[in-house]
């Protein structure tokens, strides 16, 4: 062969190396697919629908709050710590006015800097009917979390003060649920919140990069993001709604997605055996019959100990392939509101006595239960379970099978509407103290006007509720709040069952992600190994 | 013909307007609020009422219905409670997704249901006829939604040749029904939606034309020297117009999009969309994807009605 010279033989190096560099695998990029229960892709113009798995992958990763949740820790309980306000505290000549400092700093997707008017243009959007930016739908979505906001006062560039109707020492968690937009990128589409939603601005850790609408949202690293250690270390973020429990196991195992939520109990040994994680943990949720304190026979006490002391929650624990805990009470041990309340033990013979003693024998109980429904775990089998435990002790049990909505119906309107259902089974998040201990037992939220479905009222826990909403001290409102725990299972103020434990399934190729003891979780830290 | 086509047009409209009032009521019916989607489990009853009335849902029904008919005859479905997004452009959507499944199902479903009834027909009582018609009972038999997650198990989990779930990387944004990447995605349903119409169509077509095979003028054809092939042409024929009704059936069901074989699959279509909202009471998106798809059902029994009169000309005298 001969020599072409210098020249030919560079030019050969050169388009070698070239090829070689071609030829080299680029970094794979990293993408984090989760498949929702969701049957929709919540929507992005604020406080997301689809329940709190609306906030949990789509409010909380492309907003931020006021105040938001430490999802840090899987070891203890968790509760709010700063966001958009580094801090706040009740004035105190004023005990109806919040003063929030704000961070300083902090910009909007769009680049545009988060402001005190942004707060109040915020806080305005949900609340003011006058106001332009004012959003029916997301009032809808956000009223339950300002119906004691009064009125917001802009005190300088990094300060805000919010009024209360009424005095509310819990009022930040309510803060929490609250998820502020950017007045910018409103402005800007002049209001058209459909716009808006095809191209959401928030302070979140994830920037919108794409929807497909019903089918796929796919969310960026904010590399900007004020808190450096949330900054997301995937390239990508892509949710998927997957309503069906065997659809997103497949998915899952097919390698087509590598996070799903609430494998189904039956699915796990066989996603195991795969090499999925199965990840779990204690979480602030119990599944319950909620009971009619005005009607029938849950109105006797000594009636609601017997349905609590006829449970073997064992056999629950089992069938859900060991998927929840025993639950004896309205929150689960870990909970810091816990206390040592009442524990009423699987005891056959005791239950007897008392329904012998109440002179309901046998005890008929007509309780509403659904078919399926968010949070509600494996609401038949566990009904089922349930009806021949509570009849083994003399109990008459008449179920109403209805689905999810027709169940929200009847939570909603409340014993004044329904007086002949003696219960319904409706699972609960028990995230703040308003909504897990409070609301239950106040005649301020007597159905319909709340969520005291059943119009339980006792003196006691009136004056418990009034001292903890005037106590602004955090340790002795703690105490208040145990005390309060403790008189909801002395008064066996519901038929309780068990906690869910959250499942959840990785693909092994995931590292990183800590369960929170909460219904939110932070994506931010999981890393996708090739 | 042309007498036959308006008077059959003119059929429709009454049908057309009682689907629409059906379709507007039906969801009343049903228990539960139709805000459902927005407003939390614990929203108060003050809450509710500010909702419902911001959103026109504390007037009347009569009320109700005739704006939203009004709306409807102008084109305009409204608007989705949950998305926002106007009802035509979610349901025109979804039914392209389905009318993409819809064009493989469709040609599968009627060539293999019809070609084995007809087999089955010609042979009755054979070995032959029960084995084709014993297949066609287990497809009728057989629930979709569970031969669905057999065949993603079979075919995605364990043998990993095809996908379980969705339409591909991008979603239907893009989709296309040429590139293996995405049609692949496109076999496990295609194959799971078939099933019941084979089953329906193969039984129907083979009652029909063993019904054929029985009358006088297929021995008078026989008696007249005719080959078998040419009998079986001659009763194939006759027994089209039967087959023909049962086919348009079929095929408004496929283009309805089974909701449990689009829920297992994630495919986004007209079933899917529909149980997404019932299961939310979106009332805007319920009323039009029912109106629309009885509406495609009301425009297939035309087109099958003007299609038998054109094989069956004493249709045409009824």
């Amino acid at each position: 062969m001969p020599y072409r010279g210098p020249r030919s033989t560079l030019a050969t190096l050169i388009l070698a190396a070239g090829l070689i560099g071609a030829a080299a695998p680029s970094q794979a990029e990293s993408v984090l697919t989760v498949g929702m229960t969701a049957g929709d892709i919540p929507v992005t113009t604020g406080n997301p629908d689809q329940g709190f798995e609306g906030f949990r992958f789509v409010g909380y990763n492309l907003y931020d709050s006021l105040v938001l949740w430490d999802l840090s820790s899987a070891d203890k309980a968790s509760d709010i710590k700063p966001g958009l306000a580094t801090s706040w505290e009740i004035d105190p000549a004023n005990k109806k006015r919040w003063i929030f400092h704000l961070r300083q700093g902090v910009k909007w997707h769009d680049g545009c800097p988060f402001t005190a008017d942004d707060v109040l243009w915020n806080l305005a959007r949900v609340t003011d009917s006058k106001a332009p930016q004012y959003f029916t739908q997301q009032m809808a979505l956000s009223r339950t979390y300002v119906t004691n906001f009064e009125s917001a006062e802009k005190i300088d560039d990094s300060t805000v003060a919010i009024n209360t109707k009424v005095v509310e020492s819990l009022f930040p968690y309510s803060m929490s649920y609250l998820l502020m937009v950017s007045r910018c990128r409103a402005e800007e589409l002049k209001y058209d919140w459909n716009a808006y939603a095809a191209n959401p601005s928030g302070t979140g850790p994830y920037r919108f990069s794409r929807m497909v609408p019903h089918e796929r949202l796919e969310l960026l690293p904010n590399k900007e993001y004020w808190n450096k250690d949330r900054i997301p270390r995937h390239d990508k973020l892509v949710l998927l709604p997957m309503p069906e429990a065997a659809t997103r196991a497949a998915a899952l195992m097919t390698g087509q997605i590598n996070f799903i939520e609430a494998p189904a109990p039956d699915t796990i040994p066989r996603l195991k055996s795969a090499g999925m994680q199965i990840v779990t943990n204690k979480y602030p949720h119990n599944w319950p019959f909620i009971l009619n304190f005005e009607h029938g026979p849950m109105t006797d006490i000594r009636v609601r100990r017997a349905a609590n002391h006829a449970l073997n929650r064992a056999e629950f624990v089992e069938l859900l392939n060991g998927l929840a805990t025993e639950s004896y009470d309205t929150m689960p041990p870990s909970s810091p509101w816990y206390g040592h309340p009442m524990k009423y033990e699987f005891n056959q013979d005791k239950a007897k006595a008392l329904l012998k003693e109440a002179g309901c024998v046998p005890c008929k109980l007509t309780l509403a239960i659904s078919t399926s429904g968010s949070g509600q775990m494996q609401p038949l089998p566990m009904n089922e379970l349930l009806k021949s435990q509570l009849e083994a002790v003399g109990f008459q049990i008449e179920f109403k099978v209805m689905d999810w909505n027709s169940l929200i119906e009847i939570a909603r309107s409340g014993v004044p509407k329904y007086p002949n259902i003696d219960g319904y089974n409706g699972s609960r998040a028990l995230l703040d103290p308003l909504s897990a201990l409070i609301k239950p037992v106040w005649k301020f939220h007597w159905s319909p006007a709340g969520s005291n479905w059943g119009h339980f009222f006792s003196q006691d826990a009136e004056d418990l509720i009034t001292a903890i909403l005037n106590e602004f001290d955090a340790d002795k409102r703690l105490a208040l709040l145990i005390k309060l725990h403790e008189l909801h299972a002395e008064q066996a103020l519901m038929i309780f069952v068990v906690h869910d434990l959250n499942p959840r399934a990785l693909s092994p190729k995931l590292k990183g992600f800590v369960q929170a003891q909460n219904w939110f979780q932070d994506l931010t830290p999981i890393e996708v190994m090739p | 013909m042309i007498n036959l086509l308006i008077r059959r047009i003119f059929y429709a409209v009454p049908i057309a307007f009682g689907v629409s009032v059906v379709c507007f009521s039906l969801v009343y019916l049903a228990p539960g609020d139709p805000l459902q989607t927005i407003l939390p489990s614990d929203a108060s009853a003050e809450t509710i009422a500010l909702v419902k009335a911001a959103y026109g849902f504390d007037q009347p029904l009569p009320i109700q219905f005739l704006k939203w008919l009004g709306r409807v005859m102008l084109g305009d479905f409204g608007q989705s409670i949950a998305t926002r997004r106007p009802v035509s452009l979610e349901v025109m959507g979804a039914l392209h997704n389905t009318a993409t499944l819809a064009l493989f199902a469709v040609p599968i479903a009627f060539s293999t249901g019809f070609s084995m009834g007809a087999i089955a027909g010609c042979f009755p009582g054979s070995w032959l006829d029960r084995l084709l018609t014993g297949t066609a009972v287990i497809g009728v038999s057989l629930p979709n939604y569970w031969f669905g997650i057999v065949l993603v198990i079979l075919f995605a989990v364990e043998a990993m040749v095809l996908p379980a779930t969705g339409m591909g990387a991008n979603g239907s944004d893009g989709f296309s029904i040429f590139r293996w990447a995405d049609a692949r995605f496109m076999v496990l349903p295609v194959i799971t939606l078939s099933m019941v119409p084979i089953g329906i169509i193969a039984r129907s077509t083979r009652a029909a034309v063993s019904e054929v095979m029985g009358q006088d003028f297929v021995s008078t054809l026989r008696a007249k020297g005719l080959s078998e092939p040419a009998i079986i042409r001659h009763v194939l024929k006759n027994a089209l117009p039967q087959v023909l009704a049962v086919m348009g059936l079929q095929f408004g069901y496929l283009m309805g999009g089974s909701i449990l074989v689009e829920t297992v699959f994630t495919w986004p279509g007209s079933g899917f969309l529909l149980s997404k909202a019932i299961i939310n009471r979106d009332v805007p998106v319920l009323q039009g994807t029912i109106l629309m798809l009885a509406l495609i059902f009301v425009a297939t029994n035309l087109l099958v009605d003007l299609a038998q009169s054109l094989i069956d000309p004493r249709i045409r005298r009824t």
